[in-house]
């Protein structure tokens, strides 16, 4: 699922140092301020003392500002970047376990081609399908599959980087704060 | 060298600086407390880990040097909860060192085992937790760099028995390397300039001093800026004393219990210059309503104060002491190329409203004893420099608005947490500090039973702090949200003026005991009090129940509200 149509939502891709603890802290933040964490992804970087978060959570921006100034003030938090949505290149990957029983594997395959997925495994009456891509792909894929029954969905969470070159990147909802 | 964790620990303390810490010892962090005996570090042994973590604040505040304390795992480490979230609220420079099991069995539910490090992380600055010897120089390093850098706070760092065994070699690393931490200390210099030029715009000026004045140590800065602009200073609860209360330009307290001048300066001020606050709303009343004309300058050491609750026409971030400094310089070239403003009505304003709405309570002779008398009289009667704690309460409020502050760092309280039983602790680690000064508490009779029994610890230690309980027989500051805003309808604040007995409590304790009732033998017993210095000092003032803190502005009211009090008639308005 992706951010609900009119929400706010907002990416913040946030290098951490890769130590005990770092997710709970920055957790704790969001959670102290009321605030949920729509969607959360963590891996490593090309630098093995830190890690980068992806963090989507749908807010005014104005309360945002509180929470990115707090996570800027922890002390394991290297850099918090806001990639406005129209600004960023987000992508995810979601695998969905489809019930396709023999007559169904044709229809299920067919989508499974149209929208660049790959089947990583196949059952007697069931299919596993990997998509990645854009989030709204994602959701397309699962609604389109849904009438054949869906077993099991999992998604990673989306990641996101700035694009390229057209304008400089910028700390959205700090930009008061760096006086 | 090959030492053991735990030898570690005291020695990184040692070259940290640290002359004194506060602690009581248990299971887990017994391998520390055995090289302690060796070492010069003074340990004070507390009755209750609360004390201990108070009496590093209380230290802190009155040196400016970090407060160390020390105490075991699980039940010590969550009694040590409290002196954190206060000191987190006050931005105390704290280190915090507590035991843990051994970290092979953290996870499984082991004896006096708390998950220290989850409980305490919203309440610290930062916390650790060691894992390895090897790595305590470093982290003791860390820890006392981040406590006492930027806007400084509380640390805590956990120590497993198994690591305080393990044997490690000794270094002591040369720099500390953070890559997330940088305060930023110096002011921009296009928003200096942005502010010297509203400062040289206004008309109605009022600096708004906070808590970060005194943490920067930006006193002399201060009262240089207020001088060359003439601009009045109202000095926060974290900030008495920031400015000489008998300065001509300091208006003294605002907010909820502010003075009438300084909260109305606010509210018809045309430029804030607020100077290390918060916008904390026992300041600001309902905020929306806040010094509506104001523009404002917020300079501050934390980026995340400037708009957290309003936005600054001018933010810098940046150390007070530092930016002030420039401030000064900027606002100086500015007054040699249009001279200097003209405050002069702003100033007769300013004072007609003091003639107006003087502080005022009534003394009569022989009449019930008033609190406020207690506290001026109290202040008459000791040296210029003497420190001052206090509890929280009605008796918080009467001490910080009627003691006069004639020196920064002389008033130490618990202003964001509220936390009832600061007062002795604090005083205590004040004492410690700062032996050569005297050092009172003004204490409510309620926080007096929270902490009291830290007066063995000072009896013991011969630490011969002075304690005026304002004994009203009740949770006053309840008891008067009670008669104000629910009709009267008393539930649950009644303490009793003689149970406990004050006097006889404080003898067993090992301090000198007195009892004062009547206003005449005030001053006198201040003076018995004074001339004692081997051991701590008791005075039960039994004070008038009914009085109340005025003036006042209700919870979430306008600051445009206040009641000024019976004297003033028509319910105070
Ligand atoms: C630990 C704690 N518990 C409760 C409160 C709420 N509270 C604030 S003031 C107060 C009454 C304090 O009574 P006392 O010490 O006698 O001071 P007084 O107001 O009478 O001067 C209470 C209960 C608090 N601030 N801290
Ligand atoms: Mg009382």
């Amino acid at each position: 699922m992706s951010v609900p149509n009119g929400v706010t939502h907002h990416i913040l891709t946030v290098l951490v140092e890769n130590k005990a603890g770092v997710l709970s802290r920055v957790a704790g933040l969001f959670s102290r301020r009321g605030f949920n964490i729509f969607s959360l992804a963590v891996s490593p970087t090309d630098d093995e003392r830190f890690s980068r978060m992806t963090i989507v959570v749908d807010a005014e921006s104005a309360p945002l500002e509180q929470v990115v100034k707090q996570l800027n003030k922890l002390i394991n938090v290297i850099k918090i970047t806001e990639v406005p949505p129209e600004e960023g290149v987000e992508r995810e990957l979601m695998m969905v376990t489809v019930k396709a029983t023999a007559e169904a594997r044709g229809q299920v395959t067919e989508l499974t081609a149209i929208f660049e997925a790959k089947i990583v495994d196949v059952g007697f009456d069931a299919m596993t399908i990997m998509v990645a891509g854009e989030p709204e792909k994602l959701d397309a894929f699962s609604d389109l599959v849904k009438p054949f029954g869906i077993v099991e969905i999992q998604r990673t969470g989306r990641i996101a980087l700035p694009r390229l070159a057209r304008q400089p990147t910028r700390l959205r909802a700090v930009r008061t704060a760096r006086a | 060298m090959k030492l053991t964790g735990a030898q570690a620990l005291i020695k990184s303390l040692e070259m940290e600086g640290v002359e004194v810490m506060f602690g009581l010892p248990g299971g887990a962090i017994l391998p520390v407390y055995d090289p302690l005996i060796e070492s010069s570090i003074r340990h004070v042994l507390v009755r209750h880990e609360q004390g201990a973590g108070h009496m590093a604040s209380g230290y802190a505040w009155a040196t400016g040097r970090p407060g160390v304390a020390m105490v075991t795992s699980g039940p010590a480490a969550t009694n040590i909860v409290t002196p954190l979230c206060d000191a987190y609220m006050d931005s105390v420079p704290f280190v915090c060192i507590t035991g843990q099991v051994p970290y092979k069995v953290i996870g499984t539910d082991a004896f006096q085992e708390a998950d220290t490090v989850g409980i305490t992380m919203p309440i610290t600055k930062h916390n650790w937790l060691v894992s390895d010897a090897n790595d305590i120089p470093r982290i003791v390093r860390e820890a006392f760099h981040v406590a006492t850098t930027g806007r400084p706070g509380p640390v805590l760092v956990d120590v497993p028995k198994d690591v305080s065994n393990q044997t490690m070699e000794w270094y002591w690393p040369d720099k500390v390397d953070l890559p997330g931490y940088k305060p930023n200390v110096k002011g921009h210099p296009r928003q200096v300039k942005d502010a010297a030029r509203l400062v040289m715009e206004a008309r109605r000026p009022v600096v708004y001093a906070g808590g970060g004045i005194l943490k920067a140590g930006a006193s002399a800065e201060l009262l240089q800026f207020a001088e060359l602009t003439g601009i009045p200073v109202v000095t926060t609860l974290m900030a008495r004393g920031a400015i000489p209360d008998e300065h001509e330009l300091c208006l003294g307290m605002p907010g909820m219990h502010g003075n009438y001048t300084a909260i109305t300066s606010m509210q018809k001020a045309d430029l804030l210059v607020t100077l290390g606050a918060r916008f904390d709303d026992r300041v600001t009343g309902n905020p929306a309503t806040f010094a509506p004309h104001a523009k404002v300058i917020h300079v501050d050491i934390d980026p995340a104060e400037l708009g957290k609750v309003r936005r600054p026409d001018v933010p810098i971030v940046g150390d007070c002491k530092v930016v002030i400094a420039e401030l000064v310089k900027a606002v100086r070239a500015e007054q040699e190329k249009h001279g200097r403003p003209d405050l002069s009505e702003w100033h007769a304003t300013l004072r007609e409203w003091q003639q107006r709405y003087p502080l005022t309570y009534q003394q009569e002779d022989g009449g019930p004893l008033k609190p406020q008398y207690v506290v001026e009289a109290l202040r008459a009667n000791t040296p210029d420099d003497t420190i001052l704690a206090s509890g929280v309460g009605q008796h918080q409020m009467w001490a910080s608005q009627l003691w006069k502050f004639k020196q920064p760092n002389t008033w130490i309280n618990s202003g964001g947490l509220g936390t009832m039983g600061y007062a002795i602790p604090a005083a205590i680690g004040a004492k410690v500090g700062r032996p050569d000064r005297m050092v009172w508490a003004i204490d409510g009779d309620g926080c007096f039973q929270m902490t009291a029994q830290e007066l063995v610890t000072a009896s013991a230690e011969r630490i011969p702090i002075k304690v005026a309980i304002l004994n009203n027989a009740y949770l006053g500051m309840v008891r008067q949200w009670q008669e104000l805003f629910y009709e009267e309808r008393y539930s649950e604040v009644y303490l009793s003026p003689d149970l406990p007995d004050y006097v006889k409590w404080a003898e067993a304790m090992g301090c000198v005991g007195m009892r004062v009732d009547n206003p005449d033998d005030v001053v006198p017993t201040i003076e018995k009090a004074n001339e004692i210095d081997d051991r701590p000092v008791v005075i039960d003032f039994r004070t008038d129940y009914r009085e109340k803190v005025y003036p006042m502005v209700p919870a979430g009211g306008s600051n445009d509200d206040i009641i000024l009090g019976p004297e003033f008639g028509e319910g105070g308005r």
